[in-house]
């Protein structure tokens, strides 16, 4: 099997770019809201050293406020590290429900720009697959971005995972405007090189609106 | 004088806290998570200054400026976000906005952009009057 890297390009790094992004621009968030909270406390114990009376409320406030942001930037750091991780083995045997899960939760800033939520319920059983995890993730991404365009009524993606003979196959659904979507998104090259790397195949239902790809696993080169 | 100010920005928790903090030093704040929602106090209201995020769902920060700039002109608009790139500013800059700042920032700086966006409106605004005045005198011919 190629590198990630020659069957990405420039595209790959585009990628890894655009989710560090919008990785950055979520710590951002936090850590603004973060220094509002510490500035307001430093508001009120000015006032307090003045001896003008201050509300424990307001107190009790801003403290869960940074303890939420604080949890909000664990959890945005933890999947940072994860999808940095994601390139140190060109293969490995991964479960397919929790590379889902992280590229999810890293396209959740482009999803809120679009409106769209995409809801995701990972089963309890591990879907286990010998696969490129970053090329996995990308073409997760590039599944994604043509779903988020095509989502349908009330904007809400569904994602469903299920075992198939010879490896996963992730569901992305319902896609009201499917139809009008097909095609170009597929035709381009790093698509078609990302599915061949990943003996991978993608499947547009336009009457059930819907777009499934399948995950077969990638052969071991000895 | 008081400074009226709207800030809109997706993140509640941020606003909530932000416009309190400019309350306690006598701004009269009002905010809101939508872009939306925005355009529309615009309408019902005049501001001195509008603090916006860049990254907003459905219609971003520098869509909601042009709109912002098509409904009023006058209007100052202070960009404040998480999303910074020198070409953004500049896209933003040309668009009409009158600052950019980065989060997280520091609220003196941007008291200090508010006055200063206050004080320009003032000067646009009395010079729109001063306009309107001698249009009124021409036509009437007095």
């Amino acid at each position: 099997m190629k590198g990630n890297w020659e069957v990405l390009g420039g595209a790959g790094l585009q990628f890894f770019g655009n989710m560090s992004a919008s990785i950055s621009h979520e710590i951002k968030n936090a850590l603004a809201i973060i220094n509002e909270s510490a500035g307001l406390l430093e508001d009120l114990s000015l006032r307090a050293e003045k001896g003008i009376p201050v509300e424990p409320e307001r107190l009790k406030k801003q403290t869960s406020s940074i303890l939420k942001q604080v949890r909000r930037m664990d959890g945005i750091i933890q999947n940072m590290n994860k999808f940095a991780h994601s390139i140190d083995e060109p293969l490995k045997t991964l479960d397919v429900t929790q590379t889902v899960t992280l590229v999810n939760n890293l396209s959740s800033r482009f999803a809120a720009m679009r409106g769209v939520v995409v809801a995701y319920q990972a089963p309890s059983a591990p879907m286990m697959v010998h696969t490129s995890p970053f090329l996995l993730e990308n073409l997760l991404w590039l599944c994604l971005y043509v779903a988020m365009n095509a989502a349908g009524t009330g904007k809400t993606i569904n994602l469903l995972t299920e075992k198939t003979e010879g490896g996963v196959r992730v569901r992305f659904t319902p896609l009201d405007r499917i139809s009008g979507t097909t095609g170009r998104e597929f035709s381009e090259e790093r698509m078609e090189a990302l599915l061949a790397a990943l003996q991978a195949e993608i499947n547009i239902d336009e009457g059930k609106h819907e777009l499934s790809l399948s995950i077969g696993a990638v052969p071991i080169e000895l | 004088m008081t400074e009226k100010v709207l800030l809109v920005d997706d993140e509640a928790d941020f606003l909530d806290t932000l416009s309190e903090r400019m309350r306690d030093r006598g701004m009269d704040v009002s905010t809101t998570t939508s872009a939306e929602d925005a355009l529309k106090k615009l309408d019902a209201e005049s501001y001195d200054a509008i603090v916006l995020d860049l990254m907003m769902p459905e219609m971003d920060g520098l869509e909601l400026l042009k709109a912002i700039k098509k409904k009023k002109p006058e209007l100052q608009v202070i960009l404040l976000t998480g999303y910074a790139t020198v070409g953004k500013g500049i896209e933003a800059m040309k668009l009409g906005a009158v600052d950019f700042l980065e989060k997280p920032a520091d609220l003196k700086v941007l008291t200090e952009k508010i006055k200063e966006a206050q004080a320009n409106k003032m000067v646009i605004v009395e010079k729109q009057m001063e306009e309107k005045m001698k249009n009124i005198i021409r036509v009437k011919g007095w």
